[in-house]
C-alpha cells in the first residue's frame, strides 16, 4: 500500500475489538434483512443489493446510532428507507407496468401449497409498499407494534388501523381470485 | 372491561393478545361467527406469508454480505478516494510549483524583476568595461580606502563600505563613481543617479565587482544571472540595488553574495 497511517498499536487493537463487536451484532440480522428485502423487491439479486446497501449504510452510520436504540429495528428502518428511495427513483424514470410483477400462468400442474404461495405472494405484490411493510414487519419479522411504528415513522394508533386495512385488502384480493384480480389491475 | 377494538383483532391475528383480552374476545367471537371466520382466515394468511418467505431467511448468506466483506469494500473505496485526492493534490502542487518556477519566464515584466534586471545590466556593463583595464582599473585605490568609502557614501546618499572579502581570496583594489543611467520610461529623460563600483582581485588575477545604485525599487531576494563567463547576484535592499559580478559560477559566488549582503545589512544604521 502506498500510504498507511500508523496509529498506536493499542488503538489499533481496540478498533479490532470494536469492529468484531459490530459484526457480531449485525450478522445475525442478515437472514431476516434478506427476507424483508426479497419480499419488497421480489428479485433475488436486487434484494441482496438492497441488503448490501443497508449494511454499508449501517457501518458508515454506526456512530450516529442512538446507543439505546434497538439494533434490529434500526437496521430494518435503514433498509426500508433505502427501498423507498429506490422506489421513488424508479417512479421518476417511468411508470411501472403492474402486470410484469404478476407471475406467469403455470404451464404444468404445481403442488397445491406452492400454487397457494404464489397466489399469496402475487396478491401481496400488489399492495402499496406501506401495507406490504406493515404485514412483513409485524406478521413475518415479529416486531412489536411500537417498534413497527418507529421503523415506519408512524404513530402507534396509525399502525394499528393501517395494519387492519392491509389485512383486509390482502384478504379481498385473495377472495376475488387470481384471474379476477389480474383483470381488475389491468 | 373495555369493548373489543380493532387493535384487539389485530393482536389476536398476531397471537399477541393478553390472556384476559383473549378470553373476552373468544366470548365475543362465539356470538359473531362471521368475524370469527374472517379472523381465522387472516391468521392463516399471516402464516402463509411467513411460510412463503421462510425459505429466503433459511438460505445461506452470500459471502458478499459478510460484514468483513462490506468493510473491505468500504476500505477499498476509501483508498480509491484517498488515491484520487492525493493524485489531485499532486497535480495541483505540480502545477503550482511549475507555475512558481516559471514565473520569471511567463511574467518577465513584473516590476521588481525588471528593476533588478535593469541595474544588473548597468552593473554588468561597468564590470565588462573596467575588469579588463590594466592601468586604471579603479579611480581611487585601496590605499585610500577610507577616503573612497566616504566619498562614494556622500555621492550615493548612503553609508557604504567595501566589505572585506579576503576570506574568499579577493582583495580590495579600489573603487569608482559611475553614472547610474536610470532612464525614466515615462518622460524619456535621464534621472542622473550616481552608482558606485568596488573592485576586487584574487591572487590569480580574477576580478570581482560590487555595484551599488540608489532608487531601484522594492526589496527582492537574490537573483542570479549568468552572462557568458560573468556571473551576477543582484538584490535590492532598503532602496538600493546591489550587484555582485565575477568571472565565476553560482556555487562560488553565492557565499560571497551572502557575505556582502550581511556586511551592508550590519553597516546600515
Amino acid at each position: 500500500m502506498p500510504w498507511v497511517p500508523t496509529p498506536a498499536a493499542c488503538r489499533k487493537g481496540s478498533w479490532r475489538v470494536t469492529a468484531d463487536r459490530i459484526a457480531d451484532a449485525i450478522e445475525p440480522q442478515i437472514p431476516a434483512l434478506r427476507r424483508y428485502a426479497y419480499a419488497l423487491t421480489r428479485d433475488h439479486a436486487a434484494a441482496d443489493d438492497l441488503v448490501q446497501d443497508t449494511l454499508e449504510r449501517a457501518l458508515s452510520h454506526w456512530l450516529l446510532r442512538r446507543p439505546d436504540s434497538d439494533l434490529r429495528a434500526w437496521l430494518f428502518a435503514i433498509q426500508r428507507n433505502l427501498h423507498l428511495g429506490q422506489l421513488r427513483r424508479t417512479k421518476r424514470r417511468g411508470p411501472h407496468l403492474a402486470l410484469e410483477d404478476a407471475p406467469p400462468l403455470p404451464t404444468r400442474p404445481l403442488q397445491e401449497s406452492a400454487l397457494e404461495a404464489r397466489d399469496l405472494l402475487a396478491a401481496f405484490a400488489h399492495l402499496p409498499e406501506e401495507q406490504q411493510s406493515l404485514l412483513l414487519l409485524v406478521g413475518v419479522e415479529d416486531f412489536t407494534y411500537q417498534q413497527t411504528a418507529t421503523i415506519l415513522g408512524l404513530p402507534l394508533g396509525t399502525v394499528m388501523s393501517r395494519l387492519s386495512r392491509a389485512r383486509a385488502q390482502l384478504r379481498d384480493i385473495l377472495d376475488k381470485g387470481h384471474m379476477t384480480f389480474l383483470r381488475r389491475v389491468k | 372491561m373495555s369493548p373489543i377494538g380493532d387493535d384487539d383483532l389485530q393482536a389476536y391475528v398476531d397471537g399477541r393478545l393478553p390472556p384476559e383480552r383473549l378470553t373476552a374476545l373468544e366470548a365475543h367471537l362465539v356470538a359473531n361467527p362471521t368475524l370469527a371466520a374472517d379472523l381465522a382466515r387472516m391468521r392463516q394468511q399471516r402464516w402463509d406469508l411467513r411460510a412463503a418467505l421462510q425459505a429466503k431467511a433459511a438460505e445461506p448468506v452470500p459471502a458478499r454480505l459478510r460484514i468483513a466483506e462490506i468493510r473491505a469494500l468500504r476500505r477499498r473505496a476509501r483508498m480509491r478516494q484517498l488515491r484520487f485526492a492525493a493524485a489531485f493534490i499532486g497535480v495541483l502542487l505540480a502545477g503550482a510549483t511549475g507555475g512558481w518556477m516559471a514565473r520569471d519566464i511567463l511574467a518577465p515584466d513584473r516590476a521588481p524583476a525588471m528593476a533588478t534586471m535593469d541595474f544588473t545590466r548597468d552593473a554588468l556593463a561597468a564590470y565588462r568595461v573596467f575588469v579588463v583595464e590594466k592601468r586604471h582599473p579603479v579611480e581611487v585605490g585601496a590605499a585610500e580606502e577610507q577616503h573612497l568609502v566616504t566619498w562614494l557614501s556622500k555621492r550615493l546618499g548612503r553609508k557604504l563600505q567595501a566589505p572585506a572579502l579576503d576570506g574568499f581570496g579577493f582583495r580590495l583594489m579600489g573603487g569608482r563613481l559611475l553614472p547610474g543611467t536610470v532612464v525614466d520610461t515615462a518622460t524619456g529623460s535621464d534621472a542622473g543617479l550616481a552608482a558606485a563600483q568596488f573592485m576586487y582581485e584574487s591572487e590569480d588575477g580574477r576580478r570581482l565587482t560590487i555595484y551599488v545604485r540608489a532608487g531601484s525599487g522594492a526589496e527582492t531576494a537574490f537573483r542570479f544571472n549568468q552572462s557568458g563567463d560573468a556571473a551576477t547576484f543582484a538584490w535590492i535592499d532598503q532602496g538600493f540595488g546591489f550587484a555582485l559580478t565575477a568571472a565565476s559560477d553560482r556555487a562560488e559566488l553565492l557565499p560571497i553574495a551572502e557575505a556582502v549582503y550581511q556586511a551592508y545589512e550590519q553597516a546600515d544604521p
